[in-house]
This record gives C-alpha cells, structure tokens and sequence, in this order.
C-alpha cells in the first residue's frame, strides 16, 4: 500500500530545542491515524511536520509519495487539509464564506468562485451539521460551532489527507461522536487518510485503525489500538496509574482514570490481577503527572 | 461576500456605479466652486466651453482647479486603500496608512526640503518620497524575524520609528523661524494646492500598477482574516504576500504622500464606514475605498477651500475635523 506521509529520521525544533528527534513513520494511504501522547510530547508539531507545513532541520518528509518540497504550497493545500486546534474567531466573515476559502487552493490569482464551488461548500456544511448557520459570522457561534465550520472548510478543501489538532476538544458528547462518526465515514467512502491528534484515549481506541504513541518527540509505540494502549506503556509514558480494560461493545482497549483517593484501592487491585509489575515506581520518577516539561503543547 | 462569480462581478458593478459617480458629482462640484469669486453658473459654462474664448476662466477651471482635484481624488484614493490594506495585513482596526512610519520619513524628508529651499515639485517631494520609503526599509528590517507575532512587531517598530521622526520634525520646526515654518507647518496638515498637471499624470502612471497588483491580492488578503497559520494551511505563502503587500501599499502612499503632505483621518474614516456598508470582502473593498476615498477627500478640500472667507485651510484639517467625529459613531455602532 501506498503512504500518504512518511517521515524518515526527521528532526524539528523551534530554536536550540529539538521537539521531535529522529522520528521515523509512515502512515499508510487511506488510514485512520490517531496521534496520542502526553502534554508537550511533540504531538503539534508532528501534525504541521506531516501537513508539510513545518520544515524539518534534518530528515526527509514524504507527501504521497513525493518529497514535501516538491509542492507549492497552493499544491500542497489542494492535497493536504488542516484543522488547527485554535481559530481565531474575530473574523467579520459569514459561515459560508469561510467554508468557501477551502476553495482558494484550487483557484487562480484572480480567479472567482463558481457554482461547482458552492455546491461543494454547501455539501461541505450540510456534512458537518453548519448548513443553518451559513449566513451568521464566526463570532456568533459556540466554540463547538467554530470547530464544525473549520472542519467543514477542510472538507471543501478536497484534499486527499486531512490532519486535524484535537477536533472534538471543545465538542459535547454527540458532537464528538458525530464530528468522529463524519470522519470515518469520509475515510470510508471517500478514501480520505485521516490524521488526527486527540487527548481522548477511548475515542482514539475506538476509531483509529492505526494508533501512535508520542513522548518526548519519539514514537513510544504504534500498531492497532490494543497493541499500543496496554497498562505498562500507558502508565510509563503518562505518569498516571489508570486501568486498561476492554470496550464491552467491541474488541477496542478501553482505559478508565484513577482519582487519587482511590490510588491505594487501585495498586492492591492491580497486584491481584496480576496487572501491573512496577506500580508506582513509574508514577515517583515523573512527579506530579505527565507534564514533565511544564509547557503548552505544541 | 464570496459568492459565485457572477453575483460577486454584479455587486462590484453596482458599487463601483455608485461611488463612481459620486465621485464624479465630487470632482465637478469641485470645478464649480473655489476661492475665487466667480459664480458657479460661470464655471459650469466654460466647463462646458460656451465661456468667450478671451475669457481666463477656462484657464483656470483645467490649469488649477482641475489637477487640485485630480490630484485629491488620487490621494484620497490611495490613503483610503492604504489604509484598507493595512488594517487586513496587521489585523488591527486602528491601523491607517501611516501607521508604520510612511508619515514621519515623508516629513522629514519634505521639512529637510524646504529647509534647503527646493521647489515643491519635483524637490520636496522626491525627498519626502525618499524620506518615506527609506523609514519603510528600517521598519522592516527593525521588525525582529522569529518573533511569533509578526504583525505585533512590525506595529511597534512602525511606531517607535514614528516616535523618532516625530522628535526630529519638532526639533525642526522649533528651530525654523521664517517664512519656511509656514510651509512646514502647511505640508504637516496636507496640502494640495501645489498640484500641476504633469505632476498629477505622473502620480496616475505611478499609482496604476500598484492598484492592479493590490486588486490581484484581494482574496488572499480575506484570507489573511484567518491568521497566519490558517492562511498558510489554504496555500497561501504569507510572508510572501504579506511583504508585496507591504512594499507595493507603501510605494504608493509614499508616492501620493509626498504630493499631497500628510492629510490624516481619510484612511481610517473611508475604510471603517466602506466595510460597516459592504461586508468584509476585499475584491469589493479595494475598488470601493479607490472611488469612495477619492470623493471624500475632493469634498473635503471643496469645503477646505470655500469654508474660509480669506485663503484656504489646509485639507488636512477638515479630514480631522469631519473624520475624527465620524469615527467615533461608527465605533459607537459597529461593535468591533
């Protein structure tokens, strides 16, 4: 099978610090890929890396099939679409002119918006449940709204690979379920390679077909759900003791959070399952939980 | 609004009408009346050419009169896009054209002029045209690279730079004692009375290549809305655009500012109240400020010219006068 990115012993940094370090992967054409991993673990920059849109210091980035520096950028956002984790909202335009400038990859300089594009904008925001707000500006709606408008401009875009940065962060529960439901089935039937980073281990349990496990600007794992989100892995990467189970609907990981009043509970649960070996020693090391660095993630 | 081509093409041929021929009311009320003390009915007869040939009239309607409108038609024009421009590029509803040091490098350059007694054409203006596009380099080789917030950087090095200049132009003119400090102080305020016909053809062939390429930029200027990253993530190459934009907005209000002197207000006024009427899309917007700015600043010298009963007033001082009022309803109604 072809790859739609492939990242060979690639280096990023912003200044002397290195955020991913010799990473290497390959995400396979028309795959549900799912980036997980703790805060500041390089999760961002991985995903704008493989958008094409930051250049790597060292290593080689691969865009289906070609070197990432081979496309213009209007070339590269015909092919490649990103939904950011933030947008700014003060933005005087309507929902249906934003959807609209997922066209402007596939438009010349001076080049106008045809009937073929609304159509496409149209089918884009009927897809992401926006179709009612098309006449309202992006400061009139819910974060919730904001992040669906954004998601249907990337749809707009055509692309053929369509990265997004913790969509459903600020989607309720139907929402999420809806906007992650809206995306398997754009892999499904439209061939779509999704790429996507999520803080939500049981959504990524449940849709990706492909997981990675990012810490520290290296892949800590990455193969299906159930091989990458297993107990040890989970609590070194993390720093956090929490219980792996299974989904009770189908064969998918299932984790649950552990508050710290139950910690105790937990351990001696654990050692009788013969679920764990090292306990807390792992959650010692790393201190107070997964934020090592302390910084935002990126 | 980015509609299908052809809405969006009748749109602009219903704006670009109207303000069209408001413009054109401007400019000919503009001929029709003035310091002299002729009757409008006169004017309009030698405009038309039914005056008697022997008559200075004529003369005076197209050899004065008309460049002076000509050439207010152009700066309006320009400041107005300018300014337009600007408030896209560095996503602030304050920025005016001068923001970033046009102005202070145009006075420098026109006071150092008319200190060395040079003639306000071609003189003055080439060294306020110098003047202008030199502080325009600093600025933007100042602006630190690998900040995040480029367009933060750039504000505030235009506006420390600003800041300098301003310095320099006080430490001038308190140092200025004669006739020269008239001249100073009128080119400070916008004056356009200087105009001459060549000068105004020249200004137009300057000015035309410039609106073309800006025109050519207006949906990737919508797009800039967005921010940078967005932008970026639709193809756009941001900092390309972002320093054509830049040079090309500049050799323009340079070339019109260094003609005209700094006429405040217009670039800030005609954009604000073109978008609060015609939504945020700038392939309507660019043609709108061009035509709408233009007849703002030919009336307001109309009323710069026939408002005193003696002499004129600078324009620059009506454009402030109606221009800092008018600013402050559009920002009680438009909520930014």
């Amino acid at each position: 099978m072809k790859s739609a990115v492939r990242l060979q012993q690639v280096w990023v940094g912003y200044g002397q610090e290195a955020v991913l370090r010799d990473l290497s992967l390959e995400v396979p054409e028309g795959a549900f890929f799912i980036i997980i991993g703790p805060n500041s673990a390089g999760k961002t920059t991985l995903a704008k890396t493989l958008a094409g849109q930051l250049r790597p210091d060292r290593g080689k980035v691969e865009i289906l099939g070609r070197p990432v520096g081979a496309y213009s950028r209007q070339a590269l956002a015909r092919r490649v679409a990103v939904v950011p984790q933030y947008t700014p909202v003060d933005i005087p335009f309507t929902v249906l002119e934003v959807v609209l400038m997922g066209r402007s990859p596939h438009l010349s300089l001076a080049g106008l918006e045809t009937r073929r594009d609304l159509e496409l904008a149209a089918d884009a925001m009927a897809a992401t449940q926006v179709s009612h707000l098309a006449k309202r500006r992006l400061n009139q709606l819910s974060g919730g709204e904001v992040q669906r408008v954004i998601i249907a401009r990337a749809i707009c875009q055509q692309p053929q690979i369509i990265i997004l940065d913790e969509p459903t962060a600020s989607l309720d529960l139907a929402h999420q379920v809806h906007v992650m439901d809206l995306l398997e089935h754009l892999q499904k039937s439209r061939g779509f390679t999704v790429i996507m980073i999520s803080h939500d281990l049981n959504l990524a349990a449940m849709y990706a077909d492909t997981l990675l496990l990012l810490a520290q600007g290296q892949v800590v794992a990455q193969g299906e759900p159930a091989q990458v989100l297993t107990y040890d892995r989970l609590e070194q990467t993390y720093g956090c003791v929490l219980l792996v189970g299974e989904n009770p609907l189908m064969r998918r990981p299932q984790v649950t959070l552990v508050p710290g009043r139950m910690l105790a509970k937990t351990q001696s649960y654990l050692q009788q399952n013969g679920l764990t070996g090292q306990g807390g020693a792992a959650r010692e090391k790393t201190g107070a939980g997964g934020d090592r660095r302390g910084g935002p993630s990126r | 609004m980015s509609l299908p081509a052809h809405r969006l093409v009748s749109r602009l041929l219903r704006v670009c009408l109207m303000l069209g021929v408001l413009l054109l009311v401007s400019m000919v009320s503009g001929m029709l009346w003035g310091s002299s003390a002729t009757a409008w009915q006169d004017c309009l007869r030698a405009l038309l050419g039914r005056s008697d040939p022997e008559e200075v009239l004529p003369a005076i309607l197209w050899q004065i009169r008309f460049p002076r409108v000509m050439l207010a038609a152009l700066v309006g024009g320009t400041l107005s896009v300018g300014g337009l421009v600007f408030q896209a590029l560095l996503h602030n509803p304050l920025a005016e054209p001068y923001i970033l040091g046009i102005s202070g490098g145009a006075a420098v350059g026109a006071i150092s002029g008319i200190l060395l007694g040079l003639s306000p054409f071609p003189g003055v203006a080439a060294l306020a045209f110098l003047g202008s596009m030199g502080v325009m380099l600093v600025v933007i080789f100042l602006t630190p690279r690998e900040t995040g917030d480029k367009r933060n950087a750039l504000l505030l090095s235009g506006v420390m730079v600003n800041a300098l200049c301003t310095a320099l132009i006080l430490f001038f003119v308190t140092m200025t004692q004669d006739a020269r400090l008239h001249n100073i102080l009128y080119w400070l305020m916008g004056d356009l009375s200087v105009a001459l016909p060549r000068q105004i053809f020249s200004l137009g062939l300057l000015l035309l290549p410039g609106f073309v390429i800006l025109y050519l930029l207006a949906r990737p200027l919508n797009l800039l809305y967005l921010g940078e990253e967005q932008a970026g993530y639709l193809g756009l190459n941001v900092t390309g655009v972002t320093y054509l934009l830049l040079a090309v907005t500049s050799f323009m209000l340079s070339a019109a500012v260094c003609q005209s002197g700094l006429v405040g207000f217009v670039g800030l006024v005609v954009p604000h109240l073109l978008r609060l009427m015609l939504g945020p899309e700038h392939r309507i917007l660019i043609p709108a400020c061009l035509l709408g700015g233009g007849a703002y600043l030919v009336f307001c010298d109309l009323l710069a010219r026939v408002l005193p009963s003696q002499g004129e007033l600078p324009v620059g001082v009506i454009t402030a006068l109606i221009g800092a009022p008018l600013f402050i309803i559009l920002l009680q109604r438009s909520r930014l």
